[in-house]
């Protein structure tokens, strides 16, 4: 059943995904920085901060305990895992066969929860405030993508990405109104869970709005440079997901080397314009007050369920 | 003889020895050496032999025995089925752990003599396992009540304590309350044959609606034993306040002891299903999976928040009880199954990840004597063992992959997926309402459990006392050890525990999902190409690249680090009391969730000298449902002392007025 060719694309997508992460961060970057008329970074520019902060000493507070100096491996090693079950250039991984969707949103919480510890290691105030943000927007934005999942897996029935993908891109085109809440869902979490604007600001270091930045205060060198790592890789996956689920063309279906090569400038393709409308959401919202998070998830979570109760009602 | 050739006998043997280790206890009250370097190391070995035997007896024939003793011509049966197995399995593996963390553990002299503990702990042990082999209704409730009062006492064994004597009593009424439901229930399932043996129930064809009333009857009798919304005002009262051993066996046995008489009565002794009863076992279950799981968001004392949220984990095997109900009563044996092997699954995670933890806040308060939340902090660095110990219960009761949690709810939600195949229009409807509910609790989880986590065991220490707290002893770390090795394996070989749940349900759904399974290593209900997860090779791809990524920045850079203050925006005088507390941390469910709670503020006036801000959050079951019927009961019984005269001659009177009603009837 794991055939040579499989595992050659899953490594082939695993390392892909590792080394074009950052590239799809600097992309979101400049073109956010474009759109704002500043002058945009260097497309590779977080490339360069994670060889800078791997050459740097890592400073510990006192009180860190050894929780706090694992957790960085283990997120990144957490979120690589599920990057390797996204299919993005080919269905045929064996990986799939291991964990399906359900899993997949269970490693990201599980990522979710050893930087939220992590957070709360050293005892700072920033560090707590900031983990018992990421657990709210978690708590209400976990159900929400797993019912955006649930809505693929009942029209595809199966919770595997990989037949998830076939059933949506290899039969003829339907159009499934439940799809497009999905989608209005799906946006809205992705923003939240890649603290992204209008629920967090990933430039911000401003106490009273940061999420994300609040947990990674007290993280530097290596350490630091393994957590932006994982919060890009993160966004790739979303992305992945995403992909997977809304835009499915092009991925190759089963052991197809061709197609694997062929799906690569497609895939980069649509990462290029999901980068451009990624920042051009940013660039049209406002950053809102934490307080509204809850509602403008409880939305997502609603719109989530909708789109399955479409689905049960119209499309069976 | 060969060891398992007779299973019940055994399994009465252990029951027997149980017992005696009790008896013996009382043999030397006030020794805390004996019992403790004795007795529960033996009660520990009887549990894993206990273990031994339920789990060969999972897969033999159903053996019975009739006991010579009993009440007059009504001897006690007993029987030992694949159900009954799998639960005594549940008990003698979860009690080993417990009973060797006991050994560490009652030391101190509190409350109730040692020897008396000791005694009241193996009789519990025992009626435990009495009521899981019982197959008459006579043998059942003895056992079940032997079963209640055991704990009562044990749960009162600090009666120093007002509060603590108020719990046990509102534990004990809720425990009768429901044990009168389970008695109606078993008269209505004797069908008019007057026959109380349950092959005899079995036996009886029950008209429609009396099987409607016993399985309502079983519902609320058992539900008030499990903690089911609303009967579960106790469970947050009662657990908390029992010594933590005994808080670990309550939650993580004797509720199951409520799931395997339900499971009995429903699926075994009543002879058919109705769809309906399912959407109410369902209901209900979702109900208290969310009401249990927002309330243990905004706890502040350790011990209570673990008890809401086992009131959660309960709402989440109702749930699964209710879906295999669902689509028995639809006759689609395999989804039953499954959905049965979630329910049974999710049971003997949730014992062995609950008795876990409340071990660890047993081991917590021993160090630290606190138990509330605001007091803790920064415990990791000075109890290691018990720290990580608590995380791998932690990631197993928030659910997450590879955890043995994360399996049984994966198993729970697939169950879900299939409903769309039901044959009624409006219950495919059921299908994103509860997955939907079923998630978001699963979610509000992972943040309770951040909560504990991280308040107790992470940040600075809160109180300056806290650095003198001292690690587990020798056996209480052997206890945590084992059970938290058992939410690991059983996380890594799902399709394992699968196997063992087969004949449990071909017996009770009809069919098993373990024949579907795509071998050892691949969870795969129903169908491998509908959905396949395989635990350990997540853990082992995980580890490998957790491994590499370690190895990679170890070859390439270098390792240098060093220590300095942390980092504190350029406030200089920041301390342990300035981090999130257990109240903070609570305050956003508090907030989204804010209907749920009856909230009281008292807050300072403006120019207070001393000001007090307090807030409580408080169950409104509590004030709509259960003072009402106390005032109503009190009412009532107001009524009757109206005849309460204190003089004899009225007392006369009414003798001789009743005397005269006789005989006008009677004649």
């Amino acid at each position: 059943m794991i055939s040579a060719s499989g595992l050659a694309a899953q490594f082939t997508e695993l390392v892909l995904a590792m080394l074009l992460a950052p590239l799809l961060t600097g992309w979101v970057n400049q073109c956010r920085a474009w759109l704002q008329s500043r002058s945009a970074p260097p497309i590779l520019q977080p490339y360069y901060v994670l060889a800078k902060l791997f050459r740097k000493d890592v400073v510990l507070a006192h009180n860190a305990s050894p929780l706090f100096r694992v957790a960085p491996y283990l997120i990144l090693g957490v979120i690589a895992l599920a990057a390797a079950v996204v299919p993005t250039l080919g269905t045929d991984l064996p990986m799939n066969a291991a964990a399906d969707a359900i899993a997949l949103v269970g490693l990201l919480a599980m990522a979710r929860l050893f930087i939220a510890l992590a957070a709360m290691d050293v005892g700072t105030a920033f560090g707590s405030l900031g983990a018992r943000r990421e657990m709210l927007v978690g708590f209400l934005a976990e159900p929400a993508l797993l019912m955006v999942l649930f809505t693929a897996s009942l029209i595809s029935n199966s919770t595997s990405l990989a037949t998830i993908v076939e059933t949506l891109a290899h039969k003829e085109l339907v159009i499934y109104p439940s799809m497009a809440f999905a989608g209005v869902a799906f946006t809205m979490v992705s923003l939240a869970e890649n603290a992204r604007i209008p629920v967090d600001n990933p430039a911000t270091h401003l106490e009273l709005t940061m999420i994300h930045e609040a947990m990674l205060l007290e993280y530097s060198g290596r350490h630091l440079a393994l957590m932006e790592w994982a919060a890009s890789l993160k966004l790739f996956v979303y992305s992945g997901i995403g992909l997977a689920l809304f835009f499915p063309w092009g991925v190759a279906g089963g052991g197809d080397a061709l197609g694997i090569v062929l799906a690569l400038p497609v895939l980069i393709l649509k990462l290029a314009i999901g980068g451009v409308l990624l920042a051009l959401i940013e660039m049209l919202s406002a950053k809102m007050r934490i307080f509204r998070a809850p509602e403008f998830l409880g939305i997502a979570f609603l719109l989530g369920v909708l789109s399955m109760l479409l689905h049960v009602l119209l499309e069976r | 003889m060969t060891p398992f050739a007779e299973p019940l006998q055994d399994v009465l043997a252990i029951a027997c020895a149980w017992l005696a280790l009790g008896v013996l206890g009382i043999a030397r009250p006030a020794s805390a050496a004996w019992s403790t370097r004795v007795l529960y190391p033996a009660g520990a070995i009887a549990g894993l032999l206990l273990a031994a035997t339920a789990l060969a007896a999972i897969f033999g024939q159903p053996q019975s025995l009739v006991l010579p003793l009993g009440l007059p011509d009504l001897p006690f049966h007993l029987r030992l089925d694949a159900l009954s197995a799998f639960f005594l399995l549940l008990l003698g593996a979860t009690a080993a752990g417990i009973s060797l963390f006991g050994c560490g553990y009652f030391r101190h002299d509190q409350g109730s003599a040692p020897g008396l503990v000791c005694l009241y702990y193996h009789v519990f042990l025992a009626s435990m396992a009495l009521v899981m082999v019982a197959d008459d209704a006579y043998a059942f409730m003895v056992a079940w009540e032997t079963m209640a009062l055991s704990s009562y006492f044990l749960v009162t064994s600090n009666h120093a304590h007002a509060e603590i004597r108020r719990a046990g009593y509102l534990y004990l009424l809720i425990a009768h309350i429901g044990a009168i439901a389970i008695l109606l229930c078993f008269g209505a399932l004797q069908g008019g044959s007057g026959n109380y043996t349950f092959d005899a129930m079995r036996e009886a064809h029950l008209a429609g609606p009396w099987g409607t009333v016993a399985f309502l009857l079983a519902l609320a009798g058992f539900g008030a034993k499990a903690g089911l919304v609303p009967m579960h005002v106790w469970l947050p009262e009662a657990h908390p306040a029992a010594p933590s051993p005994v808080s670990a066996l309550m939650s993580g046995v004797m509720l199951k002891t409520a799931i395997y008489g339900l499971l009995r009565v429903t699926l075994d002794l009543i002879g058919f299903q109705l769809w309906w009863w399912g959407v109410v076992a369902l209901a209900l279950g979702l109900g208290t999976a969310l009401y249990g799981i927002v309330f243990a968001a905004v706890q502040s004392d350790m011990k209570r928040l673990l008890a809401w949220s086992s009131i959660e984990n309960i709402g989440l095997i109702f749930a699964g009880f209710g879906l295999t109900l669902l689509f028995r009563g639809f006759d689609m044996r395999a989804l039953a199954a499954l959905a049965l092997t979630a329910t049974l699954f999710h049971c003997l995670n949730h014992a062995l990840y609950k008795s876990l933890l409340f071990l660890c806040t047993g081991a917590v308060m021993h160090a630290t004597s606190e138990r509330s939340l605001g007091r803790l902090g920064g415990l990791i660095h000075r109890m290691p063992w018990v720290a990580w110990c608590a995380l791998v219960g932690t990631i197993a009761i928030a659910g997450l992959p590879p955890s043995n949690g994360f399996a049984s709810e994966w198993l729970l939600l697939q169950a879900f997926l299939f409903t769309p195949g039901l044959p009624q229009g409006y219950l495919n409807m059921l299908v994103p309402v509860a997955a939907a509910v079923v998630a978001l609790t699963a979610a509000l989880a992972g943040y309770v459990m951040v909560k504990f986590y991280g308040v107790v065991f992470l940040g600075q220490p809160r109180e300056a006392k806290l650095a003198e707290a001292h690690d587990a002893g020798l056996w209480e770390r052997t206890g945590l050890v084992w059970l938290a090795a058992a939410c690991v394996l059983l996380g890594l070989a799902p399709a394992t525990v699968i196997g063992l749940l087969d004949p449990v349900t071909r017996v009770l759904a009809g069919d098993g999902i373990a024949s579907l399974a795509k071998g050892w290593l691949f969870l795969a209900p129903i169908q491998p190409a509908r959905a396949s997860y395989s635990p350990l090779l997540v853990f082992a791809v995980g580890a490998v690249l957790v491994a590499l990524v370690w190895l990679m920045v170890r070859a390439f850079y270098h390792g240098r680090w060093r220590r300095a203050l942390p980092w504190a925006c350029g406030f200089p005088q920041t301390n342990a009391r300035m981090q999130d507390t257990a109240e903070g941390f609570g305050q956003p469910v508090r907030q989204v969730f804010e209907p749920f709670f009856r909230i009281r503020t008292e807050a300072p006036a403006p120019g207070d000298a001393h000001p007090r801000y307090r807030e409580t959050h408080e169950d409104h079951l509590w004030y709509g449902l259960y003072l009402p019927v106390a005032r109503g009961v009190g009412w009532f019984t107001g009524l009757v002392t109206v005849l309460q005269r204190g003089r004899i001659s009225v007392y006369l009177l009414y003798s001789f007025a009743t005397l005269l009603v006789l005989l006008l009837f009677v004649r």
